[in-house]
């Protein structure tokens, strides 16, 4: 199970719940899985979000695998410096 | 130190200091910048702007205007269709449509002075002046505000009846001038800073400032009957342009063609659109070419700024000089628009250092200014010069060298980074060595004179990215990228060419293709044009490299594992070495159209695996205690490149950076009067360093290989305008024994603070 780890103000849209253990093998999957447990968060995980998968930021790339223990951190994407969520 | 990567090619050029491919028009004038394009019958636009920094837009009658012989068309927020809320990428910050229609052309109101109300085609400039004169606006005056702090208060005037706080609980049910509060979080902070032996807080206050780009904002326009439309224009990215414009306007985007001009400078102030959709817009409506070219005084009034700001800082260390909690808010300023840079100031307020407890809030906050825009590194200069300024007291504090306090609490591999991840390889400590080993760092110093130091950091990022080559008849290359070149794209890419393809440098040819030329790519922004072209180079030229073997095999009916492409040939392997020769390139040219048709390679990338890049600065300066004015008498540069594809253009980032903070830190200011009217929309008044202001910029090459580029590459334009304000500050305090927690340190300033500490001979 890969670590999910939620930085800044998401996690005001999952009840404040930072932290997840999630089976997801891809960034896609990833989004979905969280957008099932909360889908206030769904919408925001669109656009503007940057995946750290083992220290490396990823920007818009959904087919990214992750492994099975990565730990992973979302946070606001960088280019989009100051992020809708 | 230098730690490079190779890509299996040769490096012959790569890590030169190879002619600039657009130097030789840049010194001789042929060289087009933004507004040097003109077209046959075109027109001249000009823009009415808001003298109000806060008013409603009553009504708007342009019939005097339309009426003057000479004028062919007038524009109001009429001919703008309203736009639904959503978020897009603008440069570093995103922006909202809704608000960008409303700021390139105000509807409801007028938010602040030098916003666009109306614009005007006419065949001469004097006419079209003329017109702007006739148009009738009836305001009503509004209170306004313009400083962050007093915007945040209850009782601002308010500038959106619908912007309601996001990101706190529970949700306001009122709307205010702050629209958003962010923050990151790791660790108990209330638990380390029990652990410190001493804790530092102060807060700290930056005036707004300009990016200062010579080159004023220009467009020229041309649409057909058939709705086809042509734009030329300065920017950082001709394809968001395009996709802002069609937005806008309701266009298909591929009926827009956007061709990119040589630019005169852009540090991010050009990745919006102002002119261009009005210059579009007056162009179709009077059916004849537009051209439009902002002034001086409209480039500071009308066009993006950075933020002005307040940012408390607590920073609490051991006595031995390990930091164990640190604490920041920070207030930005964002402009009529929301959308300040606070979140990456937020992010990167203490990613130079290793600290277990980390929590950082920000604010961001509108106010009547013009929107601002990003600014090398946004929203970092501004939070890391706070930062820096508290690392720098503690030092002294605890009677410890500022550089081995950096070094003893720098980020390194591993590192947790105050923002959540890890960092990979990064060159932090390599930075600070650098700058110790310098004879700068112990040269002697005179009375009124100080030395100061510090650090900087920004992410980089990649982005989608084509660029492509092409093999002409007689084996040159051309090379065509989709990034305005703003800081030696070409030169880099056309090394990389070279060294990949193995050709002469002299026989790649790159540009910058228009939208209709060459596929999508993000702007030229967060230091990525560089980092995410070269590789889609490697890319392209690894798809001919294929191409070239391919061909080899069915020439010499051979199979793939007997031919292989080095030293810029195709070489037959084993036996068939003895019978045949090597193709090259240029061999391979002169045959393309008998073994398959033309040679090409297109790279199209999502450039990933940027790597964060760090620096620390060195100044000396010079006080004068009966002026108040300061001079810098000597600067050292140390980042880490990650791999320096052409050094001399990478310096050259190094020492501009430099110098643009210098005059963030002494000089440059938004001056507004209690009218709210800004009183120095000029370079004259606006103060920015020039070049006898400044000594020459010594810039070190820190080379910490980026492990997920072929070449190792890092961005580097971004993080040199990230340290300055703070060494600059750490030297005042030196040359002075005053701690300046206010930018800039202009004269009148400093000399008030030593008549205070009764330190002046004045």
């Amino acid at each position: 199970m890969a670590r999910v780890v939620l930085v800044g103000n998401l996690a005001q849209l999952t009840g404040g719940v930072a932290e997840f253990d999630l089976s997801a093998t891809s960034v896609k999957q990833l989004f979905q899985q969280l957008g099932e447990l909360h889908p206030a968060l769904a919408r925001h995980l669109e656009d503007g979000i940057a995946v750290a998968i083992d220290g490396q930021i990823f920007q818009d790339a959904l087919l990214e695998p992750i492994g099975p223990d990565s730990e992973v951190f979302l946070l606001p994407q960088i280019a989009g410096g100051s992020t809708s969520t | 130190m230098a730690e490079t990567m190779t890509n299996g090619s040769s490096q012959t050029y790569v890590g030169t200091r190879t002619i600039r491919p657009d130097g030789a028009d840049k010194v001789t004038g042929r060289a087009r910048f933004g507004a040097d394009f003109n077209l046959p019958g075109q027109l001249i636009g000009r823009v009415l702007r808001s003298p109000h920094p806060h008013a409603r837009i009553v009504s708007i009658d342009t019939s005097k205007a339309e009426a003057l012989p000479g004028v062919k068309a007038v524009i109001t927020r009429a001919d703008f269709a309203d736009q639904s809320s959503e978020f897009i990428p603008a440069g570093e910050m995103m922006m909202n449509y809704k608000d960008v229609v409303r700021n390139v052309m105000a509807r409801e109101k007028a938010l602040y002075e030098g916003h666009a109300v109306a614009a005007v085609a006419a065949t001469s400039a004097a006419i079209a002046r003329r017109a702007l004169k006739l148009i009738e606006v009836k305001y009503e005056v509004l209170p306004h505000v313009i400083d962050v702090v007093e915007a945040m208060q209850p009782n601002a005037p308010l500038l959106h009846d619908d912007l309601f706080t996001v990101g706190v609980e529970p949700k306001p049910e009122k709307p205010s001038n702050i629209a958003k509060r962010v923050e990151i979080k790791q660790g108990d902070v209330e638990a380390g800073f029990k652990k410190a032996d001493l804790v530092i807080e102060r807060e700290f206050k930056t005036a707004p400032v300009h990016q200062g780009y010579i080159e004023p904002h220009a467009a020229l326009a041309s649409v057909s009957e058939d709705g086809s439309t042509e734009l030329w224009c300065t920017t950082q990215g001709h394809f968001i342009v395009r996709a802002h414009c069609a937005r806008l306007l309701g266009l298909d985007i591929g009926k827009v063609r956007v061709t990119a001009s040589e630019i005169g400078g852009g540090f991010g102030g050009k990745t919006v659109v102002y002119l261009e959709p009005l210059a579009i817009a007056l162009s179709k409506k009077a059916k004849r070419p537009v051209k439009m070219v902002m002034s001086r005084e409209e480039v500071f009034k009308a066009s993006g700024p950075t933020s002005g700001a307040t940012v408390r800082v607590k920073l609490g260390a051991t006595k031995d000089g390990k930091f164990v909690a640190a604490f920041a808010e920070l207030k930005y300023q964002a402009g009529a628009f929301q959308g300040s840079p606070v979140q990456p100031g937020v992010m990167c307020a203490f990613a130079p250092y290793d600290i277990e407890h980390v929590h950082v809030i920000g604010y961001d906050v509108v106010s009547n200014r013009p929107k601002v825009a990003a600014y090398r590194a946004p929203g970092a200069p501004i939070s890391e010069y706070a930062v820096e300024s508290v690392v720098d007291e503690i030092a002294k504090k605890l009677e410890i060298d500022p550089i081995d306090l950096r070094m003893q609490n720098a980020a390194h591999e591993g590192t947790k980074a105050a923002y959540g991840p890890k960092f990979g390889p990064v060159g932090l400590e390599e930075t600070l060595n650098a700058i110790k080993k310098t004879e700068h760092w112990n040269a002697p110093l005179r009375k009124w004179q100080g030395r100061g130091v510090a650090s900087g950091f920004w992410f980089n990022i990649g982005g989608e990215t084509c660029a492509s080559l092409t093999v002409n008849e007689d084996g040159t290359i051309s090379l065509m990228a989709g990034t305005p070149d703003i800081g030696g794209l070409r030169a880099s890419l056309a090394a990389v060419a070279a060294d990949e393809l193995g050709v002469p440098y002299d026989k790649v040819r790159p540009i910058i293709g228009d939208t209709g030329s060459v596929g999508f790519n993000f702007l030229t922004g967060g230091s990525r044009s560089a980092f995410s072209g070269s590789m889609a180079i490697v890319e392209a030229a690894k798809q001919i490299k294929a191409e070239l073997c391919a061909r080899a095999c069915k020439l010499w009916e051979a199979t793939p594992d007997q031919v292989e492409f080095s030293g810029g040939s195709v070489r037959p392997l084993g036996a068939l070495a003895e019978k045949i020769k090597p193709m090259s390139v240029a061999d391979f040219a002169k045959v393309a159209g008998k073994t398959g048709g033309p040679i090409g390679g297109v790279g199209r990338i999502n450039a990933q695996g940027a790597g964060p890049s760090f620096g620390t600065h060195l100044v000396d300066l010079e006080v004068d205690p009966e002026t108040g004015r300061v001079t810098v008498l000597r600067y050292t540069v140390a980042q880490d490149a990650g791999r320096a594809l052409h050094p001399a253009y990478v310096e050259g980032q190094f020492q501009g950076g430099a110098v643009q903070g210098i005059g963030w830190a002494l000089n440059e200011e938004y001056i507004y009067g209690d009218d709210g009217k800004l009183q120095n929309a000029g370079f004259l008044d606006y103060r920015m360093p020039v070049a006898s202001d400044v000594p020459m910029i010594d810039a070190i090459l820190v080379e910490v290989a980026n492990p997920k580029h072929p070449y190792g590459v890092r961005g580097v334009g971004e993080t040199p305008i990230v340290p300055p304000l703070g060494a600059i500050a750490n030297a005042m305090e030196s040359a002075t024994g005053i701690r300046f927690t206010e930018l800039p340190m202009s004269p009148p300033k400093v000399l008030k603070a030593l008549k205070d500490k009764g330190l002046s001979r004045a």
